[in-house]
């Protein structure tokens, strides 16, 4: 059987790219397509992520202007059609920018741009992306941002919860989710949540830097793994 | 006769200003102790070359909402003066 394509779209000023393609052309039965911002067409992929970086420069807002290139507005649609979408980092920022998940990430609580290892808590392990996971599922994942400072309205927040819409909260190594373990003054902890159809993920952390045994943690995995499984069926 | 649009973008006040806390730090420490608070939004100058005020104004309204400011954490204010 041919591989599945996996679109990994490259704005100017993504920096994640290649690390994601990397990640992704470890796993067998999927291959990484690199997508242009300037393009229209998806080639093919059975799953889209838009990597870390900064898009532009992250001139006006992280995000802002990526999400009108050429390249998104197939994003969009293919997301609107229910296809995996996944967002990491600026991927999360663009996907928050262009409506397809709810809220907005404004900067880090402490000024600070932070690049050191984080504890995640699985908190919902029923998702096209974390099948792989046990639930509340403790993972060892890297962050690397100035801007990761989760926010929405109440309303969206408690829709959020409603619908179990969160997927990864920050913790500490116990499972503790608390504001001692909130790197960034993300509401409710939160790394990285999922829209109403279950197809669209956006998380701050970085999977892609903890995909292979050299880079300390191989917990990121389980989130390729979960997708992969989605669209392959390996 | 084009307009220029002075537009405004504020961070909404339920969200916490980190650039401008540390910029009020700074004027408190160089002793400006009357100083309560700072908060550091952006300027942006777009040039619109509309004839009729109404359409210069219904762009700019529509361009702040798409782009220029995220309603979720943020808010705009423009004025539009006629170019000469």
């Amino acid at each position: 059987m041919a591989d599945v394509t996996v679109g990994v779209v490259v704005f100017p000023g993504s920096n994640c790219d290649h690390d994601t393609e990397y990640a992704v052309g470890s796993f067998n039965a999927v291959k990484p397509r690199m997508l242009w911002h300037n393009d229209h067409d998806l080639q093919g992929a059975k799953a889209i992520i838009l990597p870390g970086g900064f898009s532009y420069g992250d001139y006006l807002r992280a995000g802002s202007i990526a999400r009108f290139s050429p390249i998104m507005q197939e994003v969009i649609e293919f997301a609107r059609k229910g296809f995996p979408v996944l967002g990491i980092c600026n991927g999360f920022q663009v996907l928050l920018e262009s409506g397809l998940l709810e809220g907005a990430l404004s900067k880090n609580r402490d000024k600070k741009f932070l690049c050191c290892q984080t504890t995640l808590k699985t908190v919902n392990s029923s998702t096209i992306f974390t099948s792989r996971y046990q639930q509340d599922q403790l993972l060892s994942i890297p962050i690397a941002h100035g801007q990761g400072n989760y926010f929405a309205p109440p309303e969206v927040i408690e829709s959020l919860e409603e619908h179990e819409q969160i997927v990864f909260k920050y913790s500490d190594a116990e499972g503790l989710v608390s504001d001692e373990s909130n790197p960034n003054g993300s509401l409710q902890n939160i790394a990285g949540i999922i829209n109403r159809q279950g197809n669209v993920l956006g998380l701050m952390p970085h999977p892609e830097r903890a995909s292979e045994k050299s880079l300390g943690s191989l917990d990121g995995r389980g989130l390729f793994e979960s997708l992969f499984q989605h669209i392959a069926g390996v | 006769m084009p307009y220029t649009a002075k537009i405004k973008v504020t961070l909404r006040q339920s969200i916490l200003d980190v650039q401008g806390k540390a910029v009020e730090h700074a004027l408190k420490n160089l002793g400006y102790h009357t100083v309560e608070s700072a908060r550091i939004g952006k300027y942006i100058e777009v040039i619109i070359n509309e004839e009729e005020l109404q359409q210069a104004e219904r762009i700019c309204n529509e361009i702040c909402q798409k782009l220029l400011s995220n309603p979720v954490m943020e808010n705009f204010s423009f004025e539009l003066e006629q170019v000469n």
